[in-house]
């Protein structure tokens, strides 16, 4: 490019840099202000009030609990569906739409989905009537059945969420060059030992990306729960929005924010620590 | 066991778990429908019935009479629509950039673009309320799609980086040999290679801002869109009511998401190098 022409792709990134600036950058720091202060004056007030409150520390064990049952299991079964699909030719186009149908829904109709299955006369208490397992109609969801409750919100994100890991892992292995599996093959290696030193490192980055994406992600739920579990089941989330629209507390509820921040900083930062990605051992 | 039947075993298994998990995805799907069709008697039918029986559309238009559905719709419609206007026209010309200059502050560009990642996004709505409501921006249409534009532009620069990418430079430049400024090679032969790649990300912004909950309700009183209201009216709502919310939420974006299959994995594969 010509020297005198330096300024284009400054003008080119101009408006998405103003427009981050004004409604990513500033309200940040907007948040973290809110969060720290009281009347003007830095104060760790919003942080006690937040602390004392007596769904805190549920809050943040359920959602912890969620990420950390949820996002292993979607890798898993991301890990499965790309591997199944690969083995597959005919179809395979098909198959890969039906799997990615949940990436079009949202968490809250995700959560009214599994309200179908679950509520007391739904589909999963006929099932389960029909096997002689229950005598009567069955409540899962309610402040009584923390366990079942749990295990249904996971279901649900689990459900939705997996979608997105697949395709990401699937392009991830759709990169990995057909001569590497080949060569471990003629060499002996058995389909198991091919999966975790070849495949696997060598998706290292696709891996990495949908870790943090959805550690992320799941440390923001709300809508599902909130759907399948009213106010039985607080998260970190489901308070900010309590304590913002109910209590009309928007320093608290910021208080909040800054801590899921925090978290999913935390989260992403240990991703990159952890799975190194060397950019020489790519294909 | 011979070898062939060894094979014709795990093509057997391969088959089994493909066809389970189609209909892990599948079957909920269709069971909500059965709920949002079956209206208040087909919620309280137990034991339930797996076939699609005493089903109609009645209930569902029923729900969609009630006041302050087709009005969240259009707002949904609204919200998205702001979005995808937006995170093209400000994502795109940054994409380009990122695809062919080289440029003091293009890493610094690129870690604000992924910096975004790693923060629950739809949280910064909170702290925005009291700025929005100075500006006239609380409780409107607009307000909610700058929000969601947060959410879908870095998406939209990442992805129209690779779309860019794809287009070979070499066209564009063989253009201006032959007369043609910049905007009218970009406008003439890179928009027109480039344009599938473009209404693919547009449908990505769509979803991303049609199925958002969070931001939308904590941004909005009266002027809701679909998923605020669906959350606000949750707890008085009755059952088949909220299945037939959920099913009006599902449809559009699954319809658009088949509508860009082809692309799913391509936009993908760039979006997360």
């Amino acid at each position: 490019m010509t020297q005198n022409r330096s300024w284009i792709p400054y003008l080119l990134i101009l408006p998405t840099v103003f427009f981050l600036g004004l409604l990513f950058i500033a309200p940040l720091v907007q948040t973290i202000w809110l969060a720290v202060s009281d009347n003007g004056m830095p104060s760790l007030a919003n942080m006690r009030t937040m602390m004392i409150d007596i769904n805190f520390g549920r809050s943040i064990l359920n959602t912890f609990l969620l990420t950390l049952v949820v996002v292993p299991v979607q890798i898993a079964m991301a890990l499965a569906m790309g591997t199944m699909v690969s083995k597959v030719n005919g179809g395979r186009e098909t198959i890969l739409w039906i799997w990615t149908i949940p990436l079009g829904i949202s968490d809250l109709a995700a959560g009214m989905v599994w309200l179908s299955i679950l509520q007391n006369t739904g589909y999963l208490n006929t099932l389960l009537f029909s096997m002689g397992l229950i005598e009567r109609q069955t409540a899962w969801l309610t402040y009584q059945t923390p366990v079942a409750l749990f295990v249904g919100i996971a279901v649900a994100e689990i459900w939705r969420g997996t979608a997105i890991v697949m395709i990401i892992i699937v392009a991830g292995l759709n990169q990995v060059p057909k001569e590497f599996k080949e060569a471990a093959e003629i060499f002996g290696a058995s389909p198991w030992t091919r999966f975790t030193r070849i495949t696997l490192p060598l998706i290292r980055p696709a891996l990495q990306s949908a870790l943090i994406l959805r550690t992320v992600l799941a440390f923001e739920v709300f809508a599902v729960v909130y759907a399948l579990g009213g106010r039985n089941f607080p998260v970190l989330v489901g308070e900010a929005y309590n304590w913002q629209n109910q209590n009309q507390n928007y320093s608290v509820a910021a208080a909040y924010a800054v801590l899921i921040m925090v978290i999913s900083l935390i989260a992403t930062l240990f991703y990159l620590k952890v799975i190194k990605v060397d950019p020489e051992r790519l294909p | 066991m011979s070898n062939t039947s060894f094979i014709s075993a795990r093509r057997l298994l391969l088959w089994s778990g493909i066809v389970a998990l189609c209909a892990w995805v599948l079957v909920p799907i269709y069971l909500v429908a059965l709920g949002a069709l079956g209206g208040r008697s087909g919620v309280y039918q137990w034991p339930k019935s797996i076939l699609p029986t005493g089903v109609s559309l009645q209930p569902f238009f029923l729900f969609l009479k009630t006041e302050g559905v087709v009005q969240s719709f259009l707002n949904s419609l609204g919200a998205a629509g702001i979005t995808v206007a937006l995170s093209i026209l400000l994502g795109a010309p940054a994409g380009y950039a990122l695809a062919r200059y080289n440029f003091r502050g293009k890493d610094s560009f690129r870690i604000l673009v992924l910096l975004t990642r790693a923060f629950p996004l739809a949280i910064l709505a909170l702290p925005l309320t009291v700025s929005f409501i100075r500006l006239g921006l609380y409780d409107t249409v607009i307000g909610v799609g700058l929000i969601h534009t947060v959410l879908a532009l870095p998406f939209a620069a990442l992805v129209t980086q690779g779309i860019f990418l794809g287009v070979p430079r070499e066209l564009e430049e063989a253009a201006w040999v032959f007369g043609c400024t910049r905007i009218q090679a970009f406008f003439k032969i890179v928009a027109p290679l480039a344009l599938p790649g473009l209404v693919a990300t547009a449908v990505f912004a769509f979803v991303i801002s049609w199925n958002e909950v969070f931001a939308a309700s904590v941004l909005t009183v009266r002027n809701r869109t679909l998923t605020a209201y669906l959350l606000t009216v949750l707890s008085e709502s009755p059952m088949h009511y909220r299945f037939a919310g959920g099913l009006l939420l599902i449809l559009p974006s699954v319809v658009f998401i088949f509508a860009v299959r082809r692309y799913l994995f391509a936009i993908w594969g760039i979006s997360s190098k």
